[in-house]
């Protein structure tokens, strides 16, 4: 397998405005001969589509909400980053290029991740100009949030519905372009392969999920922008229907999967309740700005949190590091949750929570102020676990949350099939063993609106691409294996439901690939899903017909993907023989219990290769090493 | 904890040309902790497992955001709690022998797909007609260059939180759009980047809610009542006073 970054040669700081006078471009009149697909509208699907549209292509947008507005992006509450520096506090794009490279811990290419810094004060600006509604001050300007793993005030915010704020403004965006004729938009269809003709991308599978026709789709270039495969876990504050199928469709067609084990586990989640529990709801991570974490000192103690004096509080993250305090970044503050609870000092009636509190905000501040900043968050948080958090502080625990393992791309954002691009969650670029908060949006924006639309034209201009028609044998070969595959699923006719396999499959995930990994879980863990897979084919009922809206078949299908991406994600762990990010394994830490990177070996990004040999599944690592010319490593500290 | 026995009428339809009718369900052992999603799933897992064809219905974030879930329960979209999507419903609302009744939101602007599952694209070309603000990627000014008073920023924000779930027409007697509308055209038309466009705009979107079929709004306020986020029925008002001033 080829794998060249291409990483562009020359000063950090040069190396995307040279990229960009050398890159090749398709002229005006040129580019209404060119059909690009766009799979997924969330931030990086919505921004990359109309951008392209704009440039005069020829696109068709696909997803699988009933509108583009609904994808997954539309939850995300806190903020976005960029390096405007507005509040003076000495930011810079070096400095968010480095906060997120260090908080990456040293996993993510550095020219991406400069770019990406580069690229996020252009986002703030194109979205003002959309007419988001940040956040202001009483001057009528933009206004700022401290956010986890920065010592800068630099997120934007639209109170805490930012992903919400920004996504409408792309999906405008993308609706103007619809009008305009540009863009054709197709929701609810499922993409479930990818067409590859003479080594090339060149179309889709889909199935309608109203009528539950399978489709054929031709194209000069696939943009896949469907999001990240949290949900692998079942539990997780993912969307219901966030998916991995569509990118896991690509890897079993040649497209490299890289850094699978990496996924983020985020500290304020709301603790699970019951066993019909069907997903977690993440409470902003901004929250702890203000708020305390604590635990009772004393194990076993179950007094109401009020009538804990303050010196039988564990305040553990500020005792432990008190230069970030409650802000440490996200894998930090869930594997400490993780560690008060594992010795008996959680809260709350399944022991499985921690505090957050905002007592002592709110007596500083003001109830007022608290209620402005947080009002709605503090309104979710009531209606779901019916406390007060004015009153009694909230309880919270880790949920997966993001991941930043993704299909294989080079600098570009080009998969190693050529013709596939890849942005937003779906991609691996910029998040190395670890996101920090508010920089999810600003990654699938920079991607769809500042990256792709030009190196696309870049790869359009250097190819010559032979028409083809979906009559191509490659596109009746894809659409047989996908409808073979929904019958296959419907045949089994067995007695355990989906979703009872989807949770037992999130139970080993959780216990053997979640916080904390070993050698002897993770292997355990492969032959555990390798079992369930087996028994999954044998006794899954999938229940109606495959020719109309079935959402359970949708659900079957990509349980389906999500039992193979599971055994890959517990070998890339298991390979990885450090903790790095979010990835801690038990046998590499410090005596002090932290992290324990190993940069000497495992300074790579792993890079998984699907082979199918003779209809079994086989995996083949490879490794992009990762050179760091410009910073210097450093074991990450946040004491 | 105790646990609730729930009685269900739920409207089942095969797809868009079957007539439809109710059916009746019992769930056992509802926790209150349960989301009125999640007493769905339950029921659903049941139905699976006695071979029936489960229930149809929409949703994605179950937080409130995404627009997706828009069920009328006892004749009320999204339910009894106020400013609560149904996906934020908590069975705690119920009571033990409580009998629910389930249907999709109705209009002939919203077909049925199946069961509870409506199609509600009619929304994405009101949006399409005209519900932005033209600017293309690369051609916007440094961002703090327009400053926009803090109250009017909040007010477009409070507007914009619309999330398109298409309440406010299943409870409206004549389908009225008004309010989607009137939400999108009271967040751009207020914004100084919203100026140059905003008798384009209104004319579009007005002349395409109509198109759609959507009824005319007669100030019944019932979309107010139901809004999972609150939107304000002035958005209506400010849309009728910038139709009378674009078209004159
Ligand atoms: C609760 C929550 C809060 C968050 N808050 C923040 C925050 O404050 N700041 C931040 O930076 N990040 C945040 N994140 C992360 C961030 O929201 C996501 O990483 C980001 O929005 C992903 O965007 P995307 O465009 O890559 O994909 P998505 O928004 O997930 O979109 C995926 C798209 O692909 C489509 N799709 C999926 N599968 C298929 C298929 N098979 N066929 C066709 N279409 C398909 C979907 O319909 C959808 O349109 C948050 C995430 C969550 C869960
Ligand atoms: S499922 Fe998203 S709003 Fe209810």
């Amino acid at each position: 397998m080829k794998l060249d970054p291409k990483v562009p040669e020359g000063p950090l700081e040069n190396k995307w405005s040279d990229h960009l006078r050398d890159i090749k471009l398709v002229a005006p009149n040129n580019k209404r001969k060119y059909n690009i697909i766009v799979v997924g509208t969330g931030l990086a699907g919505a921004s990359a589509a109309s951008s392209l549209a704009e440039l005069g292509y020829n696109v068709q947008t696909f997803s699988i909400q009933d509108s583009a507005r609904r994808a997954h992006s539309i939850a995300a509450q806190g903020g976005i980053n960029a390096a405007k520096n507005y509040p003076n506090d000495g930011d810079s794009v070096w400095r968010l290029f480095y906060d997120t490279i260090k908080g990456g811990d040293y996993r993510a290419r550095e020219a991406n991740v400069y770019r990406l810094a580069q690229n996020s004060n252009l986002i703030i600006d194109q979205a003002v100009a959309q007419g988001v509604p940040f956040g202001r001050d009483y001057g009528g300007l933009l206004d700022n949030r401290s956010f986890g793993g920065a010592q800068v005030s630099r997120t934007f915010y639209s109170r805490g519905q930012t992903g919400q704020q920004l996504l409408l403004g792309a999906y405008q965006a993308m609706m103007k372009e619809v009008n305009s004729g540009k863009i054709q938009d197709y929701p609810r269809q499922e993409m479930l392969d990818l067409v590859v003709i003479d080594g090339k991308a060149r179309g889709i599978i889909t199935r309608d999920l109203v009528s539950g026709e399978i489709q054929k789709w031709n194209a000069d270039a696939v943009v896949l922008c469907t999001g990240g495969y949290g949900n692998v876990f079942y539990l997780s504050t993912n969307a219901k229907n966030s998916n991995v199928t569509a990118a896991w469709r690509c890897h079993k067609r040649g497209a490299a999967f890289a850094n699978p084990c990496f996924v983020q586990i985020h500290p304020t989640c709301i603790p699970v309740s019951g066993d019909y529990q069907s997903k977690l709801t993440l409470m902003s991570e901004s929250l702890r700005n203000d708020g305390r974490v604590w635990v009772p000192r004393k194990k076993g103690d179950n007094r109401p949190p009020s009538e804990i004096p303050e010196d039988e509080r564990y305040y553990y993250l500020e005792e432990k590091y008190p230069s970030f305090g409650n802000l440490v970044p996200r894998d930090v503050a869930s594997r400490n949750a993780k560690m008060v609870t594992d010795q008996g000092l959680g809260v709350g009636p399944t022991g499985l929570a921690v505090y957050l509190d905002f007592r002592d905000a709110i007596k500083r501040d003001g109830k007022a102020v608290i209620e402005a900043k947080y009002g709605n968050l503090f309104a979710m948080y009531e209606n779901i676990t019916d406390d007060n958090p004015y009153e009694t502080p909230m309880r919270i625990f880790p949920a997966v949350h993001y991941t930043m393992g993704g299909l294989w791309v080079d600098y570009n954002l080009m998969s190693n099939i050529p013709g596939l691009f890849v942005a937003g969650e779906a991609n691996f670029s910029d998040h190395g063993a670890n996101r920090l908060g508010a920089s999810a949006l600003m990654q699938g924006l920079s991607d769809g609106y500042f990256i792709i639309p030009y190196t696309i034209g870049n790869y359009l201009a250097g190819e010559t691409l032979e028409p083809v028609s979906t009559s191509h044998e490659a596109f009746s070969e894809a659409a047989k294996t996908s409808s073979d595959q929904l019958d296959r699923l419907l045949a089994v006719k067995g007695d355990k439901t989906i979703i009872e396999f989807h949770r037992e499959l999130g139970k080993i995930m959780w216990n053997k690939v979640g916080i904390s990994r070993n050698r002897e879980g993770l292997e355990s863990a492969i032959n555990e899903i390798r079992a369930l897979r087996e028994e999954f084919w044998e006794n899954v009922r999938v229940p109606g017909e495959k020719n109309y809206y079935n959402k359970y078949l949708e659900f079957a299908n990509r349980v389906a993907d999500y039992f193979e991406l599971a055994e890959l994600m517990a070998m890339d762990a298991l390979q990885r023989e450090e903790s790095c990010g979010c990835h801690l394994r038990d046998e590499y830490q410090t005596e002090e219990g932290e992290a324990l990177r190993n940069d000497e070996e495992f300074s790579f990004v792993a890079v998984w290769e699907y082979l199918n040999v003779n209809g079994k599944l086989e995996t083949r690592m490879h490794k992009e090493p990762l050179e760091f010319e410009f910073v210097e490593l450093q074991q990450r500290s946040y004491k | 904890m105790s646990t609730m026995t729930i009685n269900l009428k739920v409207w089942r339809q095969k797809n868009r040309n079957d007539s439809g009718h109710f059916e009746d369900y019992t769930v056992e052992d509802v926790n209150e902790h349960m989301s009125f999603l999640e007493m769905l799933d339950v029921l659903n897992e049941k139905l699976i497992k006695e071979h029936i064809d489960p229930i149809e219905f929409d949703y994605d974030c179950r937080e409130g955001i995404c627009g997706s879930c828009n069920l009328v329960i006892n004749g009320v979209a999204h339910g009894p709690k106020h400013k609560t999507a149904t996906c934020q419903l908590h069975m705690r609302n119920y009571k033990d022998g409580d009998t629910i009744v389930i249907e999709p939101p109705r209009s002939a602007a919203f077909p049925v797909i199946k069961d509870l599952v409506v199609d509600r694209s009619a929304f994405d070309r009101i949006i399409a007609a005209g519900g932005y603000i033209s600017v293309k990627t690369g051609s916007a000014p440094e961002a703090n260059l327009i400053p926009v008073p803090q109250d009017v920023s909040n007010t477009a924000f409070d507007y914009a939180t619309c999330i398109g779930c298409g309440a406010c027409v299943a409870a409206c007697p004549n389908s009225s759009a008004a309010l989607f509308t009137g939400a999108k055209l009271a967040h751009l038309n207020r914004l100084p980047q919203g100026k140059p466009e905003r008798d384009k705009r209104t004319i579009a979107m007005v002349n395409q809610m109509e198109i759609e079929g959507f009824g005319d709004c007669s100030n019944h306020g019932e979309c107010e009542a139901v809004c999972p986020v609150g939107i304000s029925i002035s958005a209506i008002a400010e849309m009728r006073r910038s139709y009378m001033k674009a078209v004159f």
